[in-house]
């Protein structure tokens, strides 16, 4: 393969002067094109070509908060996730009338664990209020990439579905033992379900016990 | 009948071609690779279906590793030097010339304040065997208030994004997004990788 072409050396004639042969003006390419693919080589394997995404997260100002209240309002749009150990989520609804957490229930990031339970209920609540718009999201998105409706009225329509007022709130508590991976988790939930409000705030010791009880019913 | 003589053809290919290409290649991908800074920690961030890319410049980013350790780093060289230098003067360190330069050209960092002199000593091939500690964020020492604060003082544009690595345990991320609300920070990204499950359309 890697010959050298028009290269002169041993080869005159016995005897005979060295006269002035021409020489080719070729020249192999090959050990150049072997460099050439090796280093493209180390530079496709060291380039990282997808750029991190992120996740925005708006967190209410400190002096503002004042969850209580607005558990307490809505109690019956609410639903309380608390983030326990081993990827576990226990979750509980208020009772309207005696304002008293319901019996928690224990499920799991699965695609028929909470996503199921989030998506049911919004659509429950948003049933009643007579909002059949929730599902509309996909569909506008849809009609935005089709170029029918402009890139601001997509956002426009999808902010007022999103912050419909009849729709689900999500208390996100974490519990000590939770992981990191776990919250963003269900922040992502929040993202797949069209979940607008939803806030993250500390975990209370009554309800650390509740976990504790609920995974010592059904571990 | 005289024998048909196939005339040899010489099986050397002309390369000009495909070095051409070879070499187009090769300038795209050094043009389009930016190297990775040395990263004191791996970390394996959770995946995410969202898909807001992370802005390229005026980030700080808080690294939290999987032992819970925190780091701290600001992307742009030019405000590094006001910024050590600032928040030295709040703890009563003055670093030497040469200790500026090195950490301006440090990337994400994660050593309280009274070890980071030691740190900067080192070489930088040494460093990666430099024990970091992390920055104190609970609320005895909170050195990394400290430097979000400066930081915010000296870029007013930066932007701040959390890095944690998905088996972190959530008391450290509480308390770096209690440290981020003291200091009025309320608006920070997560930093994910791309998730490849996609949004249903439920």
């Amino acid at each position: 393969m890697a010959e050298i072409e028009g290269g002169g050396g041993g080869h005159h004639k016995k005897g005979g002067k060295p006269h002035g042969k021409k020489l080719s003006t070729r020249v192999d390419f090959t050990p150049m094109v072997d460099l050439g693919f090796l280093l493209i080589t180390f530079f496709m394997l060291t380039t990282s070509m997808n750029k991190p995404k992120t996740m925005e997260i708006n967190m209410p100002v400190k002096k503002d908060i004042n969850i209580e209240e607005i558990t307490k309002v809505k109690a019956s749009q609410a639903i309380t996730l608390l983030l326990a150990e081993n990827d576990k989520i226990v979750y509980y609804y208020i009772n309207e009338k005696t304002g008293e957490p319901e019996t928690p229930v224990i499920t799991n990031f699965s695609k028929s664990g909470i996503r199921e339970t989030l998506l049911s209920r919004n659509k429950e609540l948003l049933d009643r209020a007579n909002h059949n718009n929730y599902d509309s999201i996909p569909i506008l998105k849809e009609m935005f990439r089709l170029n029918q409706i402009p890139k601001q009225e997509m956002i426009d329509r999808i902010f007022a579905i999103k912050s419909n007022p009849s729709a689900l709130i999500v208390v996100i508590k974490a519990d000590d033992k939770a992981k990191y991976k776990n919250l963003v988790d269900i922040l992502d939930e929040m993202l797949i379900c069209n979940i607008g409000r939803y806030a993250i705030v500390d975990i209370t010791p009554i309800e650390q016990e509740l976990i504790k009880t609920a995974m010592a019913v059904k571990p | 009948m005289p024998k048909v003589k196939i005339p040899r053809k010489s099986t050397s290919v002309d390369m000009t071609a495909m070095t051409d290409v070879a070499f187009l290649l090769l300038t795209f991908f050094m043009l389009a690779t930016q190297f990775k800074p040395e990263e004191p920690v791996t970390i394996n961030a959770p995946s995410s279906v969202a898909e807001v890319p992370l802005p390229d410049k005026d980030m700080m980013t808080i690294t939290i590793s999987n032992d819970g350790r925190v780091f701290f780093e600001i992307q742009e060289q030019q405000y590094k030097a006001a910024l050590i230098k600032n928040v030295g003067k709040i703890h009563n360190i003055t670093f030497t010339p040469e200790e500026v330069k090195t950490f301006t050209l440090m990337s994400s960092f994660g050593v309280p304040l009274n070890q980071l002199k030691s740190l900067l000593a080192v070489s930088t091939t040494e460093r990666s065997k430099f024990i970091q500690t992390g920055i104190p964020s609970d609320s005895l020492n909170n050195e990394l208030a400290d430097w979000i604060w400066q930081s915010r003082l000296i870029n007013n544009k930066v932007r701040v994004a959390i890095k944690g690595d998905q088996d972190a345990n959530f008391p450290v991320v509480k308390q770096v997004i209690a440290t981020l609300q003291d200091k009025n920070v309320n608006r920070f990204n997560f930093i994910t990788n791309l998730s490849t499950e996609t949004v249903e359309n439920k």
